[in-house]
């Protein structure tokens, strides 16, 4: 073989130069992204697993738990967006059941007037149910919506378009579209507060403490005491969703 | 190698025997697959597919969102007095910024942002005013009939709630049994009659329990065919009636009904 060796030179480096453009490019942003990670590395690794549990016989329908979800992450005030609200079940003593939760029981609830006929009465407080095996971030097509590390299920606005799909699949009714934004909104758990070690805006506003969130990973949190001391159901269990919601002492109407 | 491919006047691709319309598909396939990685480079946003099958930034973006909600830990390290006469009241589970509202900015600057005081009775009925759906033993009022117009603040300290002297009724705590009593048959029955309760109960309600009858014999005292009561009060053998239930698993003593 009898190549120059001006010709060798000039391939090695042409071979060269990428590597070392590339090298340049991938080491600068090595250190700063290092000291991120150590910074974001719970997150990333999935050190918690979040969930929530619901005491329905110690809610009293005050509605502040709505209140302090919209104040927390603005969440438009009209009625029909929710990331989290209270229902009112009525079981009338001729077995019907009512429910109704006006304005999603931000200003509180009104006194029946006729009361007498009323067997049993109680509040749900709902909210995205975080599913282990969510049915919305299987249907969206773009990989927008999904379930962090952490087990909360979360919607990324800047890359959804607002397709709706999510919303059609959600059997909760936990999501709806922002008109603002165009893009699905749901409840994150308050991600922003609990990455920091703070609780939730509705469990921070809950005056009964019916509302306890914690780490499922933990066996000392307030979460895994409640729920080894109650008696513990999910909502729409049929569904295989495996909500990370959980209710105790709740009624067989609810829905 | 080139050198006698060259000299036999053959192109060293030729060698491969590709006939030349294969050639040129296998290089507009080449030109397709590298549009493609280009393309895909460009559309697929960065950081993706870096934690699954999402933005690894999506999670950043959602853990920067501002806080608006400090705490009531927050509020505590400025205004420890009131934490205090709080923590050991019955509102000690009601965290501050619930009334207040959200004060993660006042946190920041105590000066520029005050937080609410919410002197009306609407903000104290949130949770104290009467709905039959709340669960029993909440401490609730009628606010038509618990001295209209007043503001609850005159007789109560929200950080300390009492009730402003010991109730005189059953009915101030035990509002929805006392509507129920009133409308049944057992009217004209006094809570003293079935429950024996200490005096220091009105106080200190959950330490002095009242009592309640254990045995069928109490309600016999009434209903039992010889019981020395009105005629007009239904009769019922008592040692036999209702099998092994006790008479109040089948019949609500504070709204009985017969059949």
């Amino acid at each position: 073989m009898e190549e120059t060796p001006a010709r060798r030179e000039f391939l090695v480096e042409l071979l060269k130069l990428p590597c070392s453009a590339a090298l340049v490019s991938v080491l600068g942003p090595v250190t700063d992204a290092e000291a991120s990670a150590a910074k974001e590395g719970a997150e990333a690794v999935g050190e918690h697993y979040y969930g929530m549990g619901i005491q329905v016989d110690k809610c009293i329908g005050c509605g502040r738990c709505v209140e302090a979800c919209k104040s927390e992450n603005d969440v438009l005030r009209e009625p029909f967006y929710f990331r989290t609200w209270v229902e009112r079940y009525v079981v009338h003593s001729d077995g019907k059941v009512t429910v109704d939760s006006p304005n999603g029981g931000i200003q509180g609830f009104e006194a029946p007037e006729e009361e007498r006929d009323i067997l049993r009465s109680f509040f749900v407080p709902k909210l995205c149910n975080h599913c282990d095996r969510p049915p919305c971030v299987q249907v969206c097509p773009v990989g927008a919506t999904f379930k962090s590390r952490d087990g909360v299920v979360l919607v990324d606005a800047d890359y959804c378009i607002g397709c709706r799909y999510c919303i059609q699949a959600c059997p909760y009714g936990a999501r709806y579209l922002d008109p603002r934004t165009k893009v699905a909104d749901k409840c994150t758990f308050c991600y922003h507060r609990i990455t920091k070690g703070l609780l939730p805006a509705c469990v921070e506003a809950c005056p009964t403490q019916a509302r306890i969130f914690g780490d499922l990973k933990a066996m000392s949190s307030p979460l895994r005491r409640m729920m080894r001391m109650s008696s513990l159901q999910v909502l729409k269990p049929a569904l295989n969703t495996e909500p990370k919601v959980f209710y105790s002492t709740l009624d067989k109407e609810v829905r | 190698m080139r050198r006698i491919l060259r000299r036999r006047g053959v192109s060293p691709l030729r060698l491969w025997k590709l006939p030349d319309q294969v050639l040129r598909l296998g290089i507009l396939f080449a030109i397709g697959a590298v549009a493609l990685l280009s393309v895909r480079q460009r559309l697929v946003p960065k950081s993706f597919g870096e934690l699954g099958h999402y933005r690894a930034d999506a999670v950043k973006a959602a853990a920067g969102q501002p806080i608006r909600y400090a705490g009531a830990e927050a509020c505590a390290e400025c205004h420890g007095d009131v934490a205090e006469l709080k923590g050991g009241s019955y509102h000690r589970g009601v965290s501050c910024e619930i009334c207040h509202g959200p004060a993660a900015a006042h946190v920041q600057d105590a000066g520029e942002n005050k937080p609410v005081v919410p002197r009306e009775r609407k903000a104290c009925l949130y949770c104290h005013g009467y709905l039959p759906s709340r669960p029993t033993g909440f401490p609730q009022v009628i606010e038509k009939a618990h001295n209209p117009m007043e503001p609850c603040m005159g007789c109560h300290n929200p950080h300390d709630p009492k009730p402003p002297r010991i109730p005189s009724s059953c009915s101030a705590c035990h509002g929805m049994i006392a509507r129920t009593k009133a409308v049944s048959p057992h009217r004209t029955l006094k809570c003293e009659t079935c429950h024996a309760a200490d005096p220091r109960h009105r106080q200190y309600p959950t330490s002095f329990i009242p009592k309640k009858p254990t045995d069928r014999s109490f309600c016999g005292g009434c209903h039992a065919p010889n019981a020395p009561s009105s005629k007009h009060i239904p009769r019922v053998d008592v040692g036999s009636h209702g099998g092994r239930y006790l008479c109040w698993q089948c019949h609500y003593p504070h709204h009985p009904e017969a059949r």
